[in-house]
C-alpha cells in the first residue's frame, strides 16, 4: 500500500523505537505533525524554541547513547535549531533532525520561511540530505540513523519539502543500508596494539588519557578494569567525566585549562601517554610544543582525522575503543605488572598534595560555588544526573562534583553552548526519570533558554536548576580580570528578574538562598516537592575558576589558588 | 621555536558518488577548514555512479594529511589518491590577434603538446596540453605574442 511522506517518517520512527521527539511545529512540516496527532506510539513534547528541541535531544541522547530524534519547520525553525546541530557535531552526539522545507517547486525562489537549510547545516552535521521524493524517505530515514548512531557518531539533518511529505509511495523499511563510500573500521590492528602494548611496558611513567570516545563506544567497563589491572593513572577530558569513579585511587582528575595541577603535571610529564579516544582540544593541550615533550604517544580513536590532527602520535591505532581494548584487555593482564609504576604514582600523589584542586570557604562571607556543588554531590551523589551550562559554573562542576559513572554529566563541551543546560537537563529527566536531574547554571547561561520553564512544567519533568548567581557572565569576567587589567565590558549582570517569582509564574517554584543552610532546605524542599525549580543562590562575585592555564600557554604553567595560611 | 616547513603542493584525486551537492561538500570542507583550493576538475566516472574531482592544493605535511582524512569523512566519498606518482596533465586555450605571427606561435604550440583550434575573424585560438609547471612556462613563452585571453583547464591526474 501507498502511503504519505509524512506517514513514513511516523513509520521509520517506529521501525526505529524512538520512544520521544522534541520539537516545534510550523508551516512546512505540518503533514508530518497531522501524522504525529494520528499515532500513539511516541510521545511529542513541545519544547518552546527550536534551539532547545534539539539540546534536549541531545540531553536524552547522551543520557541513553540512543539517537536523539528532533523536528523543526522550514526557515526560522531550521535557523533556530543550527546552534544545537553545531553542539550535537562538535560533542560527537548522535541524532536525527528532521526539518520542513518549502515545496519542491518554490525551492530557490526566496519563499516564505525559505532557507537553504542544507546549506547550512552542511558544516555542521555529520552528513545531510534534501528529499526529492517520497520514495526516498525510508532508504534515507534508514541511512541517517544508521550514520548517526555508527562510526563517529554526530547529527544527520533531513530536509523535507513540504510536497514530498505530501507524496503517495510504497513504504519499505527492511533493506539493509548499503553505503559503499561509509564503512567505519571498528577493529584495530593488531600489529599496532602490539607495539602500542610494549610501549606501555617499556615506559616508567604511562599515563591513560581518558577522553569523550569512552562514552560513545560504551568501552567504560573495559577501561575501568584496564585502569584497575594496570595500576596506571589516569586522567580524564571535560567529556570523559565519571569514566572512572570519582574513588577511584587510579584517577587524578580532570586535564587541562582548569584541570588539576596533579593532572596537567602527570600529562606533561608522562613518558608514555595512552589516549583512549580523545581529541586533542586546544582546551586541554594548551600550547602544543610544550605537549607531553617526554611521552610516546598512542592514541585509539575512530575517527582517523582525530588522529595526528594536532599533535604527532607514534602508534595510532584507528578501530571502535571498545573492540580494541577488548584485543587489549589480555595483552595488559599478560605484560603489565602494577608494580612496574610505584614510584611513577608516588610522584603523582606528591603532585596532588602540592596542590590539591580546593577552594577557601568564608563562613562568614557569601556562598563559595564549589562548596554548592560539592553539597550537591554529598546530598545526591550517584542518585542525580548533573547537565550544566556553559561558563565558570560548568567548569566548577566538572572540579568538584563526585561523578561515578560515564553519562552522569551532560554538557556542552565542544561548541560551549549557554543555553545549553536547562533543555539538556529536560531531555535527562524524559531519558531516566528515576533520578533526579539537575541543571547547574549560571545568572548569564539561565536566561538563554528559560522559556523552556514552560517545557519542564507542562510534561511534569522537575528539573531542579541551581544557579550560582555572581550578577557576572562570570568566565568572561575572570578573563578580563586576569588578561585585560579588570575591565569589566558589559559583564555586569546586576540587572536580574526575580528568578522565584519568574519561576512562579511558569509554575514551577523558586527559591532564592544565601547560607548553606537555607541552599540544603532549599534543595531538599524541591526533591521533596518533586517540580520544576529554580534556586537562585547568591555566591561570591570574584570567585574565579583555579587552576587555570591561560590560552596558548604550557599545561605545566598553571595559575593557581593561593595557599590557605 | 616553531618549525617552518615549506608548503608542498599536491594533487588530490576524490572519488565520489555523483550526487547533487557533492562538489558542494568538498569545496565546503576546504573552505571551512581554511584548505587551499589552486584548481578543481570534475567529470563523471565512465560507466559507474561516481565522479573524479581532481584538487591541486598545497599545505604542509600535516594539513595534506588532514585534507584526506577529513575528505575519507565525508560519507559520499569512496576513495581519496594521493600520489607523489602520477601523470599530472593540464590543458590551456589562449587567444592570439591574427596580426602575430601564426607560424612561431603554431611552433611554440608544437613543443608544449599543442596546435591551433581555431581561426576566427580577427583572432586565433591555441590548445596546449601539459604538466602544470610546464603550462606555466608556455604562458610565459607567448607572451610576447600579446595574448587577448588565457583558459586554463585545472589539473588531472592519473596514478602511474
Amino acid at each position: 500500500m501507498e502511503i504519505s511522506g509524512a506517514r513514513m517518517v511516523i513509520e521509520a520512527l517506529i521501525a526505529e523505537n524512538v520512544d520521544v521527539v522534541f520539537g516545534y511545529p510550523g508551516g512546512a512540516i505540518m503533514n508530518v505533525y497531522d501524522e504525529i496527532y494520528k499515532q500513539k506510539s511516541f510521545q511529542h513534547i513541545l519544547t518552546r524554541h527550536e534551539q532547545a528541541a534539539i539540546h534536549a535531544a541531545e540531553g536524552y541522547s547522551k543520557t541513553t547513547g540512543k539517537v536523539g530524534v528532533a523536528m523543526i519547520t522550514s526557515g526560522p525553525g531550521f535557523t533556530n535549531a543550527v546552534t544545537g546541530l553545531a553542539d550535537a557535531y562538535m560533542d560527537s552526539v548522535p541524532m536525527v533532525v528532521i526539518s520542513g522545507q518549502v515545496a519542491m517547486s518554490l525551492i530557490g525562489t526566496d519563499a516564505f520561511q525559505e532557507i537553504d537549510a542544507v546549506g547550512i547545516s552542511r558544516s555542521c552535521t555529520k552528513h545531510n540530505y534534501l528529499v526529492t521524493h517520497a520514495s526516498q524517505l525510508p532508504r534515507i530515514l534508514k541511512e541517517a540513523f544508521y550514520i548517526a548512531a555508527s562510526g563517529r557518531p554526530g547529527p544527520v539533518h533531513v530536509d523535507i519539502p513540504k510536497d514530498v511529505t505530501a507524496q503517495l509511495a510504497y513504504f519499505d523499511y527492511s533493506q539493509e543500508v548499503q553505503l559503499e563510500t561509509y564503512k567505519p573500521t571498528l577493529k584495530g590492528n593488531m600489529r599496532q596494539i602490539k607495539k602500542a602494548i610494549e610501549a606501555i611496558a617499556a615506559a616508567k611513567k604511562p599515563l591513560f588519557y581518558l577522553g569523550g570516545g569512552i562514552k560513545a563506544s560504551g568501552a567504560d567497563a573495559l577501561v575501568r578494569r584496564i585502569v584497575a589491572q594496570s595500576q596506571i593513572p589516569a586522567v580524564e577530558t571535560f567529556n570523559a567525566r565519571g569514566t572512572l569513579s570519582h574513588e577511584d585511587p587510579m584517577l587524578i582528575s580532570m586535564v587541562g585549562m582548569h584541570g588539576s595541577y596533579a593532572a596537567n603535571m602527570a600529562m606533561s610529564e608522562c613518558d608514555c601517554m595512552i589516549a583512549f579516544g580523545p581529541r586533542f582540544d586546544d582546551r586541554v593541550t594548551g600550547k602544543l610544543s610544550e605537549f607531553a615533550k617526554y611521552a610516546k604517544i598512542i592514541h585509539i580513536d575512530i575517527d582517523p582525522s582525530s588522529i595526528g590532527k594536532l599533535v604527532d602520535v607514534d602508534f595510532p591505532i584507528v578501530g571502535d575503543l571498545k573492540s580494541v581494548l577488548e584485543d587489549m584487555e589480555p595483552l595488559f593482564a599478560s605484560t603489565i605488572a602494577p608494580s612496574m609504576y610505584a614510584s611513577w604514582r608516588e610522584t603523582i600523589k606528591r603532585f596532588n598534595d602540592l596542590h590539591p584542586l580546593s577552594y577557601h570557604d568564608d563562613p562568614a562571607g557569601r556562598l563559595k560555588p564549589q562548596w554548592v556543588i560539592q553539597r550537591i554531590g554529598a546530598l545526591l551523589g550517584d542518585k542525580a544526573n548533573i547537565s550544566t551550562d556553559v561558563g565558570q559554573h560548568q567548569m566548577w562542576t566538572a572540579q568538584f562534583y563526585p561523578f561515578s559513572r560515564s553519562r552522569q554529566f551532560i554538557s556542552s563541551g565542544g561548541l560551549g553552548t549557554m543555553g545549553f543546560g536547562f533543555p539538556a537537563a529536560i531531555g535527562v529527566k524524559r531519558a531516566d526519570p528515576e533520578r533526579i536531574s539537575i541543571n547547574i547554571t549560571g545568572d548569564g547561561s539561565i536566561l538563554m533558554n528559560i522559556q523552556e520553564l514552560m517545557t519542564a512544567v507542562e510534561y511534569k519533568l522537575p528539573v531542579i536548576n541551581v544557579i550560582l548567581n555572581n550578577n557576572y557572565l562570570g568566565m568572561v569576567r575572570q578573563w578580563q580580570t586576569l588578561f585585560y587589567e579588570d575591565r569589566r565590558s558589559e559583564t555586569d549582570l546586576s540587572m536580574q528578574p526575580d528568578f522565584v517569582m519568574l519561576a512562579q509564574s511558569f509554575g514551577g517554584i523558586g527559591y532564592r538562598v544565601s547560607t548553606k543552610a537555607e541552599f540544603e532546605a532549599a534543595l531538599q524542599d524541591a526533591i521533596a516537592k518533586n517540580v520544576v525549580a529554580m534556586i537562585d543562590v547568591v555566591i561570591d562575585r570574584e570567585e574565579i575558576v583555579l587552576p587555570m592555564v591561560p590560552a596558548g600557554g604550557s599545561l605545566f604553567n598553571m595559575m593557581l589558588a593561593k595557599k590557605e595560611k | 621555536m616553531t618549525e617552518i616547513i615549506p608548503d608542498e603542493k599536491r594533487v588530490i584525486s576524490v572519488v565520489v558518488v555523483n550526487e547533487a551537492s557533492v562538489l558542494a561538500r568538498i569545496a565546503g570542507l576546504f573552505a571551512g577548514r581554511g584548505y587551499n583550493i589552486e584548481s578543481l576538475t570534475v567529470a563523471p566516472i565512465p560507466e559507474s555512479k561516481y565522479s573524479r574531482i581532481t584538487i591541486a592544493t598545497s599545505g604542509s605535511k600535516r594539513v595534506i594529511e588532514q585534507i584526506i582524512k577529513q575528505l575519507y569523512k565525508l560519507i559520499p566519498v569512496l576513495k581519496v589518491i594521493e600520489h607523489a606518482q602520477q601523470v599530472e596533465k593540464e590543458m590551456a586555450l589562449v587567444k592570439f590577434p591574427v596580426g602575430e605571427s601564426i607560424a612561431d606561435i603554431a611552433a611554440l604550440c608544437a613543443a608544449y603538446n599543442g596546435k591551433i583550434v581555431n581561426v576566427g575573424q580577427g583572432v586565433i585560438i591555441t590548445m596546449v596540453a601539459d604538466e602544470p609547471q610546464r603550462i606555466n612556462y608556455f604562458l610565459e613563452a607567448v607572451k610576447i605574442f600579446n595574448p587577448k585571453e588565457i583558459v586554463r583547464s585545472g589539473v588531472v591526474a592519473m596514478e602511474r
